[in-house]
């Protein structure tokens, strides 16, 4: 932070404005203050806010009053519902099975990276954001074309009687290959801020390995790991497009929350898509709490260090 | 650590781990999508992936996202603006918000986007006299663009928008730049590339999107069918053929956006060393 300066007296800047302002400028970052400013501030300010209602907060306070419209009695009815319950206990036994798997591959992909310089590493890092731009659809597809019927393993999975596609592995798998990226994004830019002194450090008085990694490398990594661990989360919760795919959408039986939400709406039981849909808002809130907490506990740890 | 000299036997194991971790993830899905749409004799890949109706929703999709990016390289900026620089109060709470598009499934945004854009909803009534439908048509897919691309902007350029050293903002009105002035030639330049980048990764998220888009369009070919939908829709009918050729052109354009946002970074912290 510079320190504000005490104003010079050069040729006043705004001279086609009438001077009305001749106080000296507040001490903050804030530009100086004027009446033009003041409403500029403002105008700028209803204009970021009237276009955030229109696209994020009408839509978001929708989904709530949709859901309780008619009291809470219909909303925990459908919660209620056997649809909903197995819908709700597949999604979750997807994440509970994606995410640990993806923040273990995460932490070796970042230790791996941060510790190695090799020609080519720019793009092992490319490719790990490969499934943020690749249309869940398409991941979908690809999942369809590799362990479907008529897929390229499709013959051998037949025959070893594994269904992939249409059954819970698959959508297992397109989940994990939509939230691939997260951990390891959080993880990396830790491990190379952090440094090798205190692994090497540890290494020398005699820890092995494990030591090192329990003791020095995940105390430094935890906030990051955890960070991408929340947004996986909330991503393996939402993914529709890829696991829509794969799914077949069977009810009871590869129907998640978000696939449920998209069949209710489809065969107009509104109210039932509203329920189903706060539930997920629901979360989404918790995962977005969490995110800025553990935002400003990541700020504080840098500010920390590197003082 | 050095990788030593490549012999994969004598690698560590984490790479290893990682090395065949994406090999099962993401390279033998990709290819598989090679293999199927290579089955094809070229000339008839080629007809399916430029035929009207794949044209079409290419052109509705990309057409689509660039415009909601661009749209959104305006609003998104003058948000980080407004949450860097202006004080006012629940801004804790936007600025959180502004990170909802990533937490909220799309199948719930498409949802509620569809409800509120239609003829009776909160803001589609007030368009529904002046003949202009939204829901089920190009512009819900627009609405539904917008969301879902909106906090790429604000977050590429608020960082950027927070390091900006106010001394040559203030150099430049004391030697009497107007305010345009000195937000064209002083603020602009510093922070177009992130723009730029908040604006490309907003675009590719957008191109790919199908929860919410998939929800609030009719789907209606030649009007708003967007390419996954496509997809999808030539997946349900059994034609592999046809989904392998068209998603083998929507991941090569992904491809090739995902080294363009690659360089535009690099691009982006070409002063940073200094």
């Amino acid at each position: 932070m510079t320190a504000p300066k005490p104003k010079m007296d050069l040729p006043s800047p705004q001279s086609q404005t009438p001077p009305a302002d001749q106080s000296p400028p507040p001490a903050s970052n804030q530009p100086p203050e004027e009446p033009n400013a003041i409403w500029l501030q403002r105008g700028a300010i209803a204009i970021a806010l009237l276009y955030l209602a229109a696209i994020l907060f009408l839509p978001a306070l929708n989904v709530f009053i949709q859901a309780f419209q008619n009291g809470v009695g219909p909303f925990l009815e459908t919660l209620q519902s056997p649809d909903f319950q197995s819908a709700a206990g597949l999604t979750l036994l997807i994440c509970v099975l994606v995410i640990p798997v993806n923040a273990a591959f995460g932490i070796c992909a970042a230790i791996a990276l941060a510790r190695s310089q090799f020609t080519g590493r720019a793009f092992v890092i490319s490719l790990l954001d490969l499934p943020f731009s690749i249309s869940p659809v398409v991941v979908g597809l690809m999942m369809v074309l590799l362990y479907g019927r008529r897929g390229w393993f499709g013959p051998a999975l037949e025959a070893a009687d594994i269904k992939i596609v249409f059954a819970l592995p698959g959508m297992i798998i397109a989940t994990a290959f939509v939230t691939l990226p997260f951990v390891a994004r959080e993880v990396l830019p830790l491990l190379e801020e952090m440094g090798t002194d205190q692994e090497e450090a540890a290494r020398i008085l005699g820890a092995s390995n494990w030591q090192v990694f329990w003791r020095i490398t995940l105390p430094n990594i935890r906030w990051g790991l955890l960070y991408g661990t929340i947004l996986s989360t909330a991503r393996a919760l939402g993914e529709f497009g890829a696991v829509s795919v794969v799914s077949g959408n069977i009810i009871r039986k590869t129907q998640t929350l978000p696939l449920f939400v998209e069949e209710a709406y489809k065969q107009y039981e509104t109210q039932a898509a509203y329920s189903a849909a706060v539930v997920l808002a629901l979360l989404a809130a918790v995962a977005l709490i969490l995110k800025t907490v553990l935002e400003q506990v990541l700020s504080k740890d840098r500010g920390q260090k590197s003082e | 650590m050095k990788i030593s000299a490549l012999n994969p036997l004598k690698l560590p194991w984490n790479w290893r781990v990682v090395i065949v971790y994406l090999a099962f993830m993401l390279l033998l899905p990709m290819a598989a999508l090679f293999r199927q749409a290579s089955s094809l004799p070229f000339d008839e890949f080629w007809g399916i992936a430029t035929s009207p109706i794949a044209l079409s929703a290419y052109n509705i999709s990309f057409g689509t996202a660039a415009i909601a990016a661009v749209i959104n390289g305006f609003f998104g900026t003058l948000i980080a603006w407004v949450l860097v620089r202006y004080p006012f109060p629940g801004k804790k709470l936007v600025d959180a918000a502004v990170d909802l598009p990533f937490a909220l499934p799309t199948a719930v945004a498409g949802l509620t986007l569809a409800t509120i854009y239609s003829e009776q909803g909160w803001i589609g009534r007030w368009f529904a006299p002046l003949g202009i439908q939204i829901s089920f048509t190009r512009l819900g897919v627009l609405v539904s663009m917008l969301f879902i691309s909106l906090p790429f902007v604000v977050r590429t350029v608020e960082p950027v928008l927070g390091e900006l050293d106010h001394d040559i903002e203030e150099a430049a009105w004391s030697l009497g730049a107007s305010r345009f002035e000195t937000f064209r030639k002083v603020l602009l330049p510093q922070l177009f590339p992130a723009m730029i980048t908040g604006v490309a990764l907003g675009f590719s998220r957008a191109v790919g999107e199908f929860g919410s888009v998939v929800i609030v369009s009719a789907n209606l070919p030649f009007q708003d069918l967007i390419a996954p939908v496509l997809i999808f829709q030539r997946l349900e009918q059994y034609d592999f053929e046809g989904a392998a050729a068209i998603g083998t052109v929507m991941l090569l354009l992904s491809l090739v956006m995902l080294l363009g946002i690659n360089l535009l970074q690099a691009w982006g912290r070409r002063y940073d060393r200094s």
